[in-house]
């Protein structure tokens, strides 16, 4: 009787501690990816003091609109967590949409090699954001799906892990870009 | 989806190992073979030879099959300052891909050809030709760039570059032997008459007809199901599977013949190098390509 018993516990501690390194294989992917758009989150953020600056130089009365970028950016800088991320990103694109909008007013500006540098490095940074999140997305998805699937449903609740947040786009990104004339 | 990827890149890994072992067993018995049958059975020394030599060129395929395939085709380095626009492309896909980014290289030609190569994802390349970076518009580019990502991330391009240099080896060598044999034979034929010598000189007379032939059936098992799989893992990454269709038509519109590809590198390519019209029941068991018309079918059914 006892070694068959032995032979049971090997086989479910055996099941279990595979069960359990997948499931750690897995979250260290998503981990990896989210510091993948962290990168580019970053970098996004280090081009805002240089675009300001630059937009300053012909648009200086625009305060409310420097004001709204600053604080968007020290908001995407100070995110601890995908969601917060996610939000102050989100508030980053609206706030550079109005500084952009502004900018259309000043030909100067628009013709300045600086600007469109910085202009072309922003939309860049973007596309480099939507892969990003694009991969990290998939990632927890695969993560989620473990987790919600036999035998994760069991093990997941009592090992603490948890479904991961996706990096959703913002309702204001999704939607196509308008280009006027 | 993911299941079968992540069975592709432990089979693409056997594989490697699998096709290492069988050249250096075939390299062995042609050694065996030539030392029994021309040089008076001293065969066992000539096995040891043959190890020896299959031990380093396997070494040698395994590390540098990239560089001596990238020689053969006269590709070059390209940096970021001198094409940023394709250096972008490649980058941000790898980010959607979790891929480290890889180098790039070009081959200076109008006709429209890719492939990627290297050992692994952290060691690998990209090589286009002039003509697609030029002629394609950005969507189909990144189709094609996201199709060889896809070959870089379930590791086929190790396998394959491995197969180029060892095929390419086996052939040589097959045709060294086929050679020798002519050569040693007459020399051989009034001194010897016995019976397993007469047998040996069959089976490998057998041998070396056949072993072009499955060298490069071997390159074509390997090449034609992945392909399918690329396209498909493509279309994941780029959301858009009308880029690579679109650019597979171009690609099989395309009449120039790239003259950096030949035989042994034709199978690295997105689309065959090799152009003939009209061909037979025959040349089309040996095509290392599925038919771009299939492809470009199931690109647009997803």
């Amino acid at each position: 009787m006892l070694p068959i018993a032995l032979i049971v516990i090997l086989i479910f501690g055996g099941y279990f501690v595979i069960v359990y390194n997948g499931l750690v294989s897995l979250k260290v992917k998503v981990k990896e990816a989210w510091s993948g758009i962290d990168v580019q989150l970053k970098r996004r953020s280090d081009l805002i003091p240089n675009l300001l600056e630059t937009v300053r130089g012909y648009a200086a009365h625009e305060k409310e609109v420097f004001e709204n970028v600053t604080k968007a950016r020290s908001a995407l800088m100070g995110a601890t967590n995908p969601s917060q991320a996610q939000e102050a990103n989100g508030m980053l694109t609206s706030a550079l949409k109005s500084l952009f909008a502004i900018a259309e007013a000043y030909p100067q500006l628009r013709a300045s090699e600086n600007f469109t540098n910085l202009q072309n490095e922003l939309s860049d940074t973007e596309s480099k954001i939507s892969y990003a999140r694009q991969f990290y997305n998939s990632n927890v998805r695969d993560f989620n799906s473990k987790i919600i699937m036999f035998p994760g449903n069991l093990m997941a609740p009592m090992l603490g892990f948890k479904q991961e947040a996706f990096f959703e786009a913002n309702e204001e990104e999704k939607q196509p870009v308008k280009v006027q004339f | 989806m993911t299941t079968t990827i992540y069975s592709q890149i432990s089979r693409n890994k056997r594989n490697t190992w699998l096709i290492i072992i069988s050249f250096i067993i075939f390299v062995s018995f042609l050694g065996w073979f030539t030392g029994q049958v021309f040089f008076e059975g001293s065969g066992t020394f000539f096995v040891l030879l043959a190890l020896i030599f299959s031990g380093f060129s396997c070494l040698v395929s395994y590390f540098e099959s990239d560089k001596i395939i990238l020689a053969v085709s006269g590709a070059r380095e390209v940096a970021i300052e001198e094409n940023k626009y394709l250096h972008n492309l490649v980058e941000n896909l790898c980010i959607g891909a979790g891929l480290p980014k890889p180098r790039i290289y070009i081959i200076n030609d109008t006709s429209m050809n890719a492939f990627a190569t290297g050992r692994d994802p952290s060691h690998s390349i990209i090589c286009f030709t002039s003509g697609i970076v030029e002629k394609l518009t950005k969507l189909e580019l990144e189709g094609v760039i996201a199709h060889e990502l896809s070959h870089i991330g379930n590791y086929d391009i190790g396998l394959m570059s491995i197969v180029t240099v060892l095929v390419g080896t086996v052939v040589l060598i097959s045709d060294w032997v086929t050679r020798g044999m002519f050569y040693g034979g007459r020399r051989k034929s009034a001194s010897s008459n016995s019976e397993i010598s007469g047998i040996l000189m069959i089976v490998g007379l057998v041998l070396l007809i056949l072993s072009p032939i499955i060298a490069t059936l071997m390159q074509l098992a390997i090449s034609r199901d992945r392909e399918y799989l690329a396209d498909s893992s493509a279309a994941l990454l780029t959301r858009y599977p009308d880029g690579l269709a679109s650019a597979l038509k171009k690609l099989s519109q395309d009449t120039e013949i790239l003259e950096a590809a030949n035989r042994a590198t034709s199978h690295l390519y997105i689309a065959n190098p090799i152009k003939s019209e009209n061909r037979g029941f025959l040349a089309s068991i040996y095509d290392t390509h599925p038919p771009i018309s299939e492809r470009i079918k199931r690109l647009e059914e997803m």
